[in-house]
């Protein structure tokens, strides 16, 4: 980003922004509240019906939640679903989208929008019909049976994104490169992929956070061995009355979250991402 | 140090013929420009001979040797695009370096050649800079020492001014032919600005459609036109409708002898410069319209009796009388029919 840009933007902050200001007084209210809530839901040991505050605050529930094994074989599994399924998505989709982007062969077109058709009908009547299948290769409740379902999952912006990414890429530049004598894949490799990298970041870790939250799936797939975060959560809900077992759970369930916005910022703060954007 | 030669070389697409059997033989160190409007297929040509179209018909030799479906990164030349195409994503170093370490020069090799070349382009220094922190002009000018870093056979150039302001255009052009002397560089330049190909060029390739419609020297395609259209593309002209009748062109009281020509419409070309203009007491041809001023020379313009529009350059201009009195006498003409020249004023 320019000094000019910025400069820009202060000089607009200056002036108050009601629609900004709206905006975000409206997502205060619909995430940061309920996020309050849970938060004091979690560190709650007793808060009853009708005070404002808990009665009691404490640790009670997190010692509780944490001191169970199978919370945290939930986390390990989530972990390692997130990162297996991204990473095979990531090495599955990019060239695919490279292909779309750049390539002409047969059928193109129409294998580009069955992604979207995949979408567009109800999730849950493909996953039964997934389940059938899955349930005759033996894949049903095995870490790679969730894993192949939830990498489907992410094909739709996983290949989506990144297509639009390689076409906004100058293909002067690209042909720059081949003149200067670097072969196709060193084009790949030396421009294109740096030129389309903060997109395709961005789908990356979509597909990271998308993959940690997924419950459908992972349900009904993995149920009963295979138990990720979400679903755990979904459970506890179900059998134990008391709401600061969820409540833990899902502040736990955040930490993805926070971590990937954390290191988002890092990578766009530095200059280099802008730099990715031609800014 | 390179000849290129162009042997009947075709593009289409689909339907469109971008180039139509174009052939072209550039001699070693030549600076040769294409110069033709938009759409005359100019870039077609130059990305056939840089690698990044594929020919449908005829051959691209690079010193006698077939290269016509060699891939860029194989081929002895280097191209500067219009729209400077620098990696953002590298600062100026990197983007010049880049061609050397494919090539897996030894880091000091490469860090005194990127050197030399950016004092070549007037750019010390600037090695650490990103691209998006320069101006338009050294933004090309990086383009260019880029190019020029891995010493190529053939230099191609695609209206790498065209975005730039006239000033700065005129100061890269007069840089980019110092430097193309100094390297003797055998260079294709494409433009469409006929003032750029007239100052830069060895060798000017008029265009249209595809087709070469004149090639020569800038003085030669200036002073005879080959064709109506190369007469009009390149500086200013006057088209005057009329015929020849018995030996003589025509068009109102304006009369020229011509020889060996048989009757039947003609069209007369003079340019500005080569118009006499004289007061005629006895009533001319033409009478004038307006004068302008342009500090190192004078335009007047002109309406003849036919009521055809002129200009002609004079010396003061202050001298002619208002109304229809002036008498017109092209020193330097050509006239045309059916788009051949049917005779010229003798030289
Ligand atoms: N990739 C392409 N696909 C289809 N038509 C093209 C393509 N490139 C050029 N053309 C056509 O070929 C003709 C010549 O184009 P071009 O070489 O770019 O002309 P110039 O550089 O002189 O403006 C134009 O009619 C243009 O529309
Ligand atoms: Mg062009």
């Amino acid at each position: 980003m320019s000094a000019d840009t910025v400069a820009v933007r202060r000089r607009a902050r200056r002036r108050p922004d009601w629609a900004g200001l709206g905006l975000g007084l409206a997502l205060t209210l619909v995430i940061l509240v309920p996020m309050l809530v849970v938060i004091t839901w979690s560190f709650s040991n007793v808060w009853r019906y009708p005070s404002i505050l808990p009665q009691q605050m404490g640790l009670k529930f997190w010692q509780a939640t944490l001191a169970r094994a199978d919370v945290w074989s939930a986390l390990v599994t989530s972990l390692s679903l997130a990162s297996v399924v991204t990473l095979l998505s990531t090495v599955i989709c990019l060239p695919a989208a490279y292909a779309f982007a750049r390539l002409k062969f047969w059928g193109r077109d129409v294998l580009f929008f069955s992604f979207l058709a995949g979408q567009a009908f109800p999730k849950f009547g493909l996953l039964v019909a997934i389940a059938a299948i899955f349930l005759q290769l033996n894949l049903i409740s095995t870490f790679w049976g969730v894993v192949l379902i939830q990498l489907v999952g992410t094909l739709l912006f996983m290949i989506w994104i990144p297509v639009a990414a390689f076409q906004a890429v100058d293909r002067r530049m690209e042909e720059a490169a081949r003149d200067a004598g670097a072969g196709p894949l060193r084009v790949f490799w030396s421009i294109t992929l740096p030129q389309a990298a903060p997109t395709i970041f961005s789908a990356v870790l979509l597909s990271f956070v998308g993959t940690f939250y997924e419950t459908e799936g992972a349900w009904l797939i993995g149920a009963p061995q295979i138990r990720t975060m979400p679903v755990l959560m979904i459970t506890f809900i179900n059998n134990q009355p008391v709401i600061q077992y969820g409540a833990v759970l899902s502040v736990l369930l955040w930490v993805p979250s926070l971590v990937a916005l954390v290191f988002t910022r890092r990578v766009i703060g530095s200059s280099t991402f802008a730099r990715g954007f031609g800014g | 140090m390179a000849r290129l030669t162009l042997n009947a070389l075709g593009k289409t697409f689909g339907t469109t013929t971008a180039v139509a059997a174009f052939s072209l033989d550039v001699k070693d160190g030549e600076l040769v420009c294409l110069l033709g409007p938009s759409g005359s297929g100019k870039s077609t040509l130059l990305r056939m001979v840089g690698g990044f179209e594929t020919p449908t018909s005829g051959e691209v030799l690079i010193d006698g040797e077939v290269v016509t479906r060699t891939p860029p990164e194989r081929r002895p030349t280097a191209m500067v695009f219009q729209s400077h195409a620098l990696w953002t994503h590298m600062n100026v170093f990197g983007n010049i370096a880049f061609g050397l370490r494919i090539r897996r020069l030894p880091k000091a090799e490469i860090a005194s050649r990127v050197g030399r070349v950016l004092a070549l382009v007037g750019l010390e220094g600037y090695g650490k800079r990103q691209t998006n922190q320069l101006s338009g002009g050294q933004q090309q000018r990086v383009a260019i020492a880029r190019a020029l870093v891995l010493e190529p056979k053939i230099l191609l150039l695609d209206e790498p001014f065209a975005s730039l302001d006239q000033h700065l255009r005129e100061r890269l052009r007069e840089e980019v032919r110092d430097i193309q002397h100094r390297l003797g560089i055998t260079t294709l330049f494409v433009t469409h600005g006929q003032d750029e190909a007239l100052s830069l060029a060895d060798r000017i390739v008029v265009l249209k459609e595809g087709r070469a419609e004149q090639v020569g020297a800038p003085a030669e395609v200036y002073r005879s036109p080959a064709t109506p259209f190369v007469a009009g593309f390149i500086g200013s002209m006057n088209r005057l409708p009329g015929s020849v009748e018995a030996g003589r062109f025509r068009h109102g009281a304006l009369e020229l002898p011509l020889e060996g020509v048989p009757d039947g419409p003609a069209e007369l070309a003079v340019r500005p410069e080569h118009l006499v203009v004289r007061a005629a007491p006895g009533g001319g041809a033409a009478s004038l319209r307006r004068l302008t001023d342009y500090g190192t020379h004078r335009i007047i313009d002109l309406e003849t009796s036919e009521g055809a529009r002129l200009k002609a350059q004079v010396a003061d201009g202050a001298d002619l009388p208002q109304g229809p009195g002036l008498q017109l006498e092209p020193t330097a003409w050509a006239v045309f029919r059916n788009d051949q020249v049917i005779a010229r004023s003798p030289a």
